[in-house]
């Protein structure tokens, strides 16, 4: 059947990732619009597990992909081989690590369009209609595409994940994946000490700037997040002083988070930072400078000693989160 | 050893951001215009490349309009060797994919060993023409690299997993890669390299892209963020801020 909206899904031992139910959610929501159902594309051990949360979220039928994860270009040719037989309208995935280095391996290969990174997906009788954010969010364009399939990938956190199963029964079917030849070979795989939660898909994030005065200052921005069940981000200041690493840079040359919550911690709020976080649903900055452009963005702002203020906003999360 | 090195001219960070009359595409009367900082990386990853080697060619290729020779002499500067504009005056507006098609059919023909760009351009943030660019090339790809060395012609990279992970990838070339921040920090031209690269030569071509399969319908400046409030003074105002964000932000 052509014509449906195919969801790439991702997922740690069936369990599905959320921003993959947020794809799957917007997935449902266009083949509503458009009269079609919305398919499930799951890959890796543990895929079978996932069937039940898929259907929840709106898929009315799973595809599982029998190939090696951890090789991006076979797993590329693989759901490029079910695009091909199905001619859907459109393939989601979550614009996340994965979805970045699969999906345009996937365009390549078909050569169809790819647009990245979008905040809404519509349809507009019959086209479809990506919304994303240009120019460091300065900016937002809406795109279409004539090309019979158009791949999308969707921000994290842009979109509600929501239950709404899809009438009828949840059917599944399994498909290999055709071998590849190896121009890249997988040489090794080290996991950092600690496993962090993942910036960019995080709900809620506490960053902590050059007003910290040195890395034992981010000692109190991790007990916050650990309160907060969130991730830990950092200014461009910070990184480049090597008290936080790269990846945890939140700005233009870093990376762009889109949180419920985002808590600036002693952060001036400089235009290359704000790039980086502006679209976040709620912002709270703490900074010891009224004049700070922070404060500019920030819902909620609270002008004062982050060494002050953080410990205390640690306790009463503390004490609100174990009173239920 | 041959080198490619693709870069793109973007609006500086601070640029102010406008539609044009239009309404599907910026006001670009008043930018400022610079390479895009991943890019920079690249170049740097190429000119390393060339000097662990001892020996090899590096040359910068760019679509863009004629102006962006200012771009291709900065890299010059740098010590790449050669420069090819694919001159378009309307390179802003294409997609990834007639991007990536005219830099293959370009950089082919150069016979690279290995392909650099940055991971992404900071104007549209989609991080495409890389892949799409090796998959034109039928050469394997790495992206988002922070780490880069040849090993017995092998281009063998680190590059982050996700969840915290670092993969060790080993290439075989030619190859893309794409550089991510960290990979390393772009020199500086010298004043010698400035003066040296006015003889170095840009090969001009004219290209048309063509139309691509995908429009944009409209560009617009985002809805403004509705006007925050300072809740208060010091360790105090923490009560405050908890009630607001559990009643009314509804995020606690």
């Amino acid at each position: 059947m052509a014509g449906e909206i195919l969801v790439f899904v991702e997922h740690i031992d069936g369990a599905v990732k959320r921003p993959s139910l947020e794809s799957l959610t917007a997935a449902a929501q266009l083949a509503a619009a458009r009269g079609t159902t919305a398919v499930a594309v799951v890959a890796g051990p543990g895929a079978a597990d996932a069937a039940a949360e898929l259907g929840r979220h709106g898929a009315a039928s799973v595809t599982s992909l029998e190939v090696e994860l951890s090789d991006p270009t076979a797993l590329a040719a693989a759901i490029a081989g079910v695009v091909s037989d199905s001619s859907p309208a459109a393939l989601l995935m979550a614009h996340t690590a994965v979805g970045m280095n699969i999906g345009p391996r996937v365009a390549g290969e078909l050569g169809l369009p790819m647009v990245s990174d979008c905040i809404a997906l519509s349809d507009d009788g019959g086209t479809l209609v990506a919304r994303r954010p240009v120019y460091a969010g300065k900016a937002l364009v809406s795109v279409t595409s004539n090309a019979s399939t158009l791949i999308a990938s969707l921000r994290p956190n842009a979109v509600m994940a929501a239950e709404a199963p899809a009438a009828g029964d949840l059917s599944a079917g399994a498909v290999a994946a055709p071998t590849r030849g190896l121009g890249a070979l997988l040489k090794d795989i080290v996991q950092a000490a600690s496993e962090k939660i993942e910036l960019t898909e995080a709900g809620t994030v506490v960053s902590g700037g050059r007003g910290l005065k040195g890395p034992e200052g981010f000692a109190m921005i991790e007990e916050l997040a650990d309160a907060l069940g969130a991730a830990v981000g950092a200014s461009r200041a910070v990184v480049d002083a090597g008290w936080r690493p790269h990846t945890e840079q939140v700005g233009q040359t870093g990376k762009t988070v889109s949180p419920q919550l985002y808590i600036a911690v002693a952060i001036s709020g400089a235009i290359q930072h704000l790039a980086g976080m502006r679209t976040s649903n709620f912002i709270v900055a703490i900074n010891k400078d009224a004049e700070a452009p922070i404060f500019g963005v920030a819902d909620y702002g609270i002008v004062g000693d982050a060494f002050e203020v953080v410990p205390k906003l640690t306790e009463a999360i503390k004490g609100l989160l174990a009173a239920g | 050893m041959n080198i490619v090195v693709c870069i793109k001219r973007v609006p500086a960070t601070d640029s102010r951001i406008k539609p044009d009359d239009g309404g599907r595409a910026i006001d670009s009367s008043q930018i400022e215009w610079i390479i895009s900082p991943y890019d920079e990386i690249a170049m740097e990853a190429a000119l390393q490349l060339k000097e662990a080697a001892g020996e090899g060619e590096v040359t910068v290729v760019s679509l863009g309009p004629a102006e962006s020779t200012k771009e291709l002499r900065t890299c010059l500067a740098m010590g790449a060797d050669k420069a090819v504009l694919l001159t378009d005056a309307d390179a802003a507006s294409r997609d990834a994919t007639s991007t990536a098609t005219v830099l293959a059919d370009a950089i082919r023909g150069l016979n690279p060993d290995v392909v650099l760009c940055g991971s992404r351009a900071i104007d549209r943030d989609q991080g495409q023409v890389g892949l799409l660019l090796a998959a034109k090339l039928d050469m394997p790809c790495a992206t988002e690299i922070r780490k880069l060395e040849m090993v017995d012609g092998k281009a063998v990279i680190e590059r982050p997993g996700g969840s915290g992970t670092t993969e060790t990838w080993e290439l075989t070339t030619p190859a893309v890669l794409t550089c991510a921040k960290g990979l390393n920090e772009p020199r500086y031209a010298s004043l010698k390299g400035i003066m040296k690269a006015k003889k170095k030569p840009i090969d001009q071509q004219d290209v048309d892209p063509g139309a691509g399969s995908l429009e944009v319908r409209s560009l617009e400046l985002p809805a403004p963020r509705p006007e925050g409030q300072i809740v208060g003074e010091g360790p105090d105002a923490v009560g405050e801020l908890v009630r607001l964000l559990r009643e009314e932000a509804k995020v606690l």
